[in-house]
């Protein structure tokens, strides 16, 4: 394995880390709500109680970009994807995790944090097939 | 109240995406090649996170309620099944095409950056399909 050493950037990654544990958890203690992004989101398209808070955690991540923008001055988001795979991409994400009932958030930090035996079924999962769509794409593919 | 944690909860979570670099797909791509030029920092953002997460997840998991007295709304589902793991596995090959999961797409769409646009259109079609299918399914 070949680390790339100028690209780590572990502090920010713990801080960062650090702050959507701190999210999950304010969630879980004070509304005993998972924070799950595909959950949360994916139960606004349908009408149904309990959407109004889903809704103000929604708005809430919409908003982070602009006061960290008015804060920082420049959010860094590099896109390297063409528009076909940026479409199959979605697609994938949003029927994949509303199939398998979470993503990253709900199964990778609240699954994982209350030892879900099917969230770690689940973070196995979508880890290893990413893992192995990436090595397919850019290694045997060449993308 | 709870609107008011839930609006909280929802920017403290975009911030901690922002600031850990996970509303970067380079970023999460150089995570996710481990026969390239391999980024450990993610790794390092789900430690964080779940550091932090762990006790607070397990002391509601235990007593069943919040803090202000009421029933905490825990996963009631302990079977895994195809659904899961397929579902999982449909996920996470589009989050290595892209590199966008579905937080970090948010925000990135919130920044209005076209690509990201672009894949949050996709992913809630993505949704919304899943939703026409789970209705014909339970019919």
């Amino acid at each position: 394995m070949n680390i790339d050493w100028a690209a780590f950037t572990p502090l920010s990654a713990l801080l960062g880390g650090a702050l959507i544990g701190a999210a999950a958890a304010l969630l879980m203690l004070f509304n005993g709500r998972i924070a799950g992004i595909s959950g949360l989101v994916g139960r606004l398209l349908t009408p149904q109680a309990g959407n109004g808070e889903a809704l103000l955690f929604v708005l809430g991540l919409l908003l982070a970009p602009w006061i960290y923008l008015a804060v920082a001055g420049e959010i860094s988001v590099q896109v390297e994807a063409g528009p076909l795979a940026l479409i199959v991409g979605g697609l994938l994400v949003g029927f994949g995790s509303r199939l398998g009932s979470g993503c990253t958030s709900g199964h990778g930090v609240c699954g994982l944090s209350r030892l879900s035996p099917r969230s770690l079924v689940a973070t196995l999962s979508f880890m290893g097939a990413g893992f192995v769509t990436v090595f397919v794409l850019r290694h045997l593919l060449g993308v | 109240m709870r609107g008011l944690i839930a609006l909280a909860s929802g920017l403290l979570f975009g911030f901690g995406l922002l600031i850990s670099g996970m509303a970067n797909p380079a970023k999460v791509l150089g995570f996710l090649d481990l026969a390239g030029a391999w980024d450990p920092s993610l790794a390092l953002v789900m430690a964080g996170a779940i550091g932090v997460a762990f006790l607070p997840m397990q002391w509601i998991q235990r007593r069943g309620t919040t803090l202000r007295g009421e029933q905490a709304q825990l996963p009631a589902s302990r079977t895994i099944d195809r659904r899961l793991v397929l579902g999982s596995l449909l996920f996470g090959a589009g989050w290595g095409v892209a590199g966008f999961c579905p937080g970090p797409a948010l925000v990135a769409a919130s920044a209005l950056i076209p690509q990201a646009l672009l894949l949050v259109a996709a992913m809630l079609l993505g949704m919304w399909l899943f939703a026409l299918y789970d209705r014909r399914v339970k019919a």
